[in-house]
């Protein structure tokens, strides 16, 4: 379990979540980071950039 | 093995790859590119004694210096620099493409409004600018007439980086609705898809729908020698049918391959991973480019 750093809402996760992952936030639909998994952190995530891609 | 992951962010593709390599009993180093600094002569700590890096550099300016980066270490890395280099840039990607002989659109660069309206004005109607870094299909800009061809070239040259100065125009391929993704490990296909959609773009991140395909020989040929083109490594070949052929467009060097994982009857992953295996065993430094 995490909180949204956007709305506060409690996140329920995945056992598997990874550092670098990132989740919709169901209750405001912010984009957040999982910057570290023990126990698991969110930040908001970083907005799209131009290079992005594959 | 010791497998380096670099990475800024982990897509559902990074976790497939991950799953896999560490079901194989595989020390997996996971590292943020953000976190990281380059020097000249000696690599992050973090990376110094990984058998492999596999760059998963969401951002390309990123993939582009630190694969270059890790070269000069010493560090083999997939994709090579000199690779990276081509793929990521739609210019580069098309003189290689030509260079080798493969059928690739018919594509011009200009540098300024005027020489890039003369362009368009001689492809004629429709016609597609195309901003040389990018990708899933974005600021791609299929151009109808000539009054949208001056709206869009003048808010490029005042609005954009000066990247998007240079006017990348290229011929709209009458394409079947579709083009195809290939995962390919050094020319030879992982598996094939089809990216569907009555939109012009059919980027599977624009929402195309996708379904497994089957190459034929012909379009195997292309992807061998289209991955040649660019170095070989870990590529998603594009791919357009035109009716009794196929055009390559572009060859992409972070391949994401959730999508084709979806609807291949291979498994995708596994795939990449017997392929790194045989990478890391034989793998020499990348020469880092010129």
């Amino acid at each position: 379990m995490a909180n949204c750093p956007e709305c506060g809402a409690e996140l329920s996760l995945h056992d598997d979540v990874e550092t670098g992952e990132i989740i919709d936030c169901g209750t405001c639909g912010g984009e957040l980071e999982v910057v570290a998994t023990g126990p698991v952190e969110l930040e908001t995530a970083p907005e799209l950039e131009e290079d992005w891609g594959e | 093995m010791k497998i380096g992951v670099l990475y800024s962010r982990i897509r559902q593709d990074e976790k497939l790859l991950l799953g896999e390599l560490r079901e194989r009993g595989h020390e997996v180093v996971k590292v943020d590119v953000r976190d990281q600094r380059f020097g000249l002569s000696e690599p992050p700590a973090a990376l110094a004694d990984v058998d492999i890096v596999v760059d998963r550099c969401l951002a390309t300016s990123r993939s582009r210096y630190a694969t270059q980066f890790l070269a000069a270490y010493g560090i083999p890395v997939i994709n090579d620099p000199a690779t990276a280099d081509i793929c990521a840039d739609k210019a580069k990607n098309s003189l290689a493409l030509a260079g080798a002989g493969v059928p690739t659109p018919r594509t011009e660069v200009a540098f300024t409004k005027e020489s890039a309206m003369e362009c368009i004005e001689e492809f004629g109607y429709p016609c597609v600018l195309k901003p040389v870094i990018g990708s899933w299909g974005r600021l791609m800009a299929k151009i109808d007439s000539r009054s949208a061809a001056e709206a869009i070239l003048e808010h490029k040259a005042t609005l954009g980086h000066y990247e998007h100065k240079v006017f990348y125009i290229q011929e709209f391929v009458e394409k079947p609705g579709r083009d195809i993704r290939v995962l390919a490990t050094d020319g030879e296909p992982v598996a094939a898809m089809v990216r569907s959609s009555d939109h012009w773009l059919t980027n599977a991140a624009k929402g195309a729908e996708t379904e497994c395909f089957e190459l034929d020989d012909e379009a195997r040929d292309l992807v061998a020698r289209a991955s040649e083109a660019v170095g070989g490594g870990l590529l998603g070949v594009d791919l357009m049918e035109t009716g009794d052929s196929y055009t390559v467009h572009e060859v992409n060097h972070t391949v994401e391959f959730k999508a084709l994982d979806g609807v291949a009857d291979v498994d995708v992953p596994g795939k990449v991973v017997d392929w790194l295996e045989t990478r890391a065993k034989s793998a020499e430094p990348a020469e880092v480019p010129a």
